[in-house]
């Protein structure tokens, strides 16, 4: 009878301390977080794009140090995702890397819930080619439409086809996943439909894996935002686009802005619900967001997008300060759209 | 034996005393064996040894002690690793006494009839679930109807219902491994049913209850997609405060750093890759070492 007893109590002793360890790390998990704060409270839940995912983050993190009382998480569900817990009433801002939808528009509504559109940055979308590419300097909107419309699906695979100077090599295709937003728009720029594109291309969401493709064959073209080019200039080079007018451009932090990078240059929103944003850390952060402490930081390397102008930058955090509502793009993405219709 | 005694009666006997052949044979079979067992190793090795070069230099306190961050030598994995510790911690206290109850139950007191069998069918079936379905049903039960949020609390409720059935089942098997005679024993002194169980058949099994469940935790720390489904989040700054706070755990950390633009991160998603591996392979060696020192002798 001894025997079996002591030997239970060991394990038991064991299984206590285990149990004490796991308390002790999560006691200590419970205990830092509070101090001091400056008066200002709460918490906002973003979700959303994982295009918009670096600005947000990195504005999250700055008015984290500067308000420590306030804390600001952000998960990365995709924008449908994301509109789908804004519309839930789950989140209070969601990152979207293309204008709210009009279906999207009703849930929202249905669910007695109003939001305030802000469009916070650029993201110029790059083709990009192997560095040992030597025959394609610059591609017109009507090749990349042939390169990569429905109709060119197992018909249009050798660059050949696209131009007649080009070398008899086979085509590689590689672009972002079907649900991604940078898909949704580089086939509404080039195709002129939305989603509307060839199937038989190597897909990823995984912009890394895109580079790695396109780095690794000599016949391959991709496209994926501008800051995962910006990153891997020594495994990509960058296409020059004509958008129909003659001049190709090269896609640059300083073309996106200008405007002169066209059709591939897009912007990207936050959705603020308007009943959170009564709540004064949700409207503090909102207006960082906007503000010209923190703007500059959205082209620094880090986050690897294009700032808006600062009159834009002032006139949407009057627009948030005065609570105006709906969406500007009733059609939805519109390619080469201005944003001065937010100035008004 | 018994069949090459068998096949010498034949006329044409299966059996050729080709000595030679039947050497090569065994030795191709040793061979096969060996380069099945290196496949394994060496691929763990390269990965070991790549994930280590990548991670250089980035494994160091500031790492374990920092939020992310969008400037990687700035960045670490605090609030991913206290999420994982603290998410852990409550699905085993979910996981861990209801799976030895029920397997106590299965073993000792239910008796054998179309009901029990039906439980164990499907305790059996959802050991082999897909992952990800629990995360379906952790978003729609926990997150939804029972109004947790994408809470440390609703991850751990679907974590433990992951696990359940592997703690089920070592469990079982481990209560089974005690002799009958030890209960016997405890008949004939006159011990209720209740009292065998606590006082001999418990701590018999419990070794083997105790590698059961661990094994069952490393499982659950290396899960993404249930909590990727139910909303854990990605950029927390912060440590969750009580069970009903937003969090993140390692995996979801390592996923978001390996997808950034900056080649940095992907060095510091190999850290992070360490420092899960050396969780799990803690976790593992405590399980095997229990599983030593403890071995029950009858």
């Amino acid at each position: 009878m001894t025997a079996p007893l002591r030997m239970s109590r060991r394990r038991f002793t064991f299984a206590a301390a285990g149990v004490a360890g796991f308390a002790l790390l999560a006691a200590c998990g419970g205990d830092s977080g509070a101090g001091e704060t400056d008066g200002l409270e709460g918490d906002i839940i973003v979700d959303g794009s994982s295009t918009v995912f670096p600005i947000t983050m990195a504005a999250a993190e700055e008015f984290s140090i500067m308000h420590n009382g306030v804390r600001v998480s952000v998960g990365v569900s995709g924008t449908g995702g994301g509109f789908k817990k804004f519309a839930a009433g789950e989140t209070d801002i969601s990152d979207a890397s293309r204008p709210i939808k009009p279906s999207e528009i009703e849930a929202v509504t249905a669910a007695g819930l109003d939001f305030i559109e802000i469009p916070v940055a650029y993201d110029g979308l790059t083709v990009v080619v192997n560095p040992e590419n030597d025959w394609v300097d610059c591609l017109t909107v009507d090749e990349l439409k042939k390169m990569w419309e429905p109709a060119a699906q197992g018909e249009v695979t050798n660059w050949n086809q696209i131009r007649d100077s080009f070398p008899d090599m086979p085509l590689d295709l590689f672009a972002p996943g079907v649900d991604s937003g940078t898909f949704d728009y580089f086939t509404e720029a080039v195709v002129g439909e939305a989603q509307s594109s060839r199937g038989d291309f190597q897909a990823s969401e995984d912009d890394n894996v895109l580079v790695t493709g396109v780095a690794g064959s000599r016949s391959a073209i991709g496209y994926f935002g501008l800051s995962y080019y910006v990153e891997n200039t020594d495994k990509v080079k960058a296409v020059p686009i004509d958008s129909g007018n003659g001049t190709c451009v090269e896609p640059s932090f300083a073309t996106v802005a200008d405007g002169s990078y066209q059709p591939l240059s897009r912007p990207i929103f936050i959705y603020v619900r308007k009943d959170a944003a009564e709540r004064s850390e949700v409207d503090a952060f909102v207006k960082y967001y906007l503000s010209s402490e923190f703007t500059p930081l959205i082209s620094s390397p880090e986050v690897g997008y294009v700032q808006l102008s600062s009159e834009l930058y002032a006139a949407l955090t009057q627009r948030f300060a005065d609570r105006v509502t709906g969406t500007l793009w009733p059609n939805g993405a519109e390619v080469g759209a201005s944003l001065d219709r937010y100035m008004q | 034996m018994s069949e090459d005694t068998q096949t010498v009666g034949r006329s044409e006997p299966i059996f050729k005393a080709s000595m030679q052949w039947r050497r090569i044979k065994a030795h191709f079979f040793v061979v096969l064996g060996l380069l099945s067992v290196l496949l394994g190793v060496v691929t763990l090795l390269v990965l070991l040894a790549d994930v280590i070069i990548q991670s250089t230099g980035w494994l160091d306190w500031q790492f374990f002690t920092s939020f992310d961050s969008r400037f990687p030598e700035r960045a670490g994995i605090k609030a991913a690793l206290f999420g994982t510790l603290y998410m852990m911690f409550f699905t085993m206290l979910l996981a861990v006494p209801i799976g030895v109850m029920s397997a106590i139950y299965l073993e000792e007191y239910a008796g054998d009839n179309w009901f029990t069998q039906f439980i164990q069918v499907n305790i059996a079936n959802l050991a082999g679930v897909p992952s990800i379905v629990y995360g379906l049903l952790g978003l729609q039960v926990f997150v939804r109807w029972m109004e947790m949020g994408r809470s440390v609390l609703a991850g751990s409720c679907t974590m433990a219902l992951l696990i359940l059935p592997i703690i089920i089942v070592a469990s079982r098997e481990a209560i089974r491994a005690v002799p009958p005679s030890m209960r016997e024993a405890s008949f004939a002194l006159g011990a209720s049913k209740w009292e065998t169980v606590r006082h001999h058949v418990l701590p018999y099994a419990l070794p083997g209850m105790l590698t059961g469940a661990i094994l069952a935790a490393a499982r659950a720390i290396g899960e993404t997609a249930p909590l990727i489904t139910i909303g854990a989040l990605t950029f927390v700054p912060f440590l969750p405060e009580h069970p009903l706070d937003r969090f993140t755990v390692l995996p979801i950390q390592i996923f978001n750093w390996v997808s950034r633009a900056q080649s940095e991160f992907h060095e510091l998603a190999a850290a992070g890759i360490i420092v899960l591996l050396v969780v799990l392979i803690a976790l593992n060696s405590v399980a095997i070492y229990l599983r030593q020192r403890l071995r029950t002798k009858y």
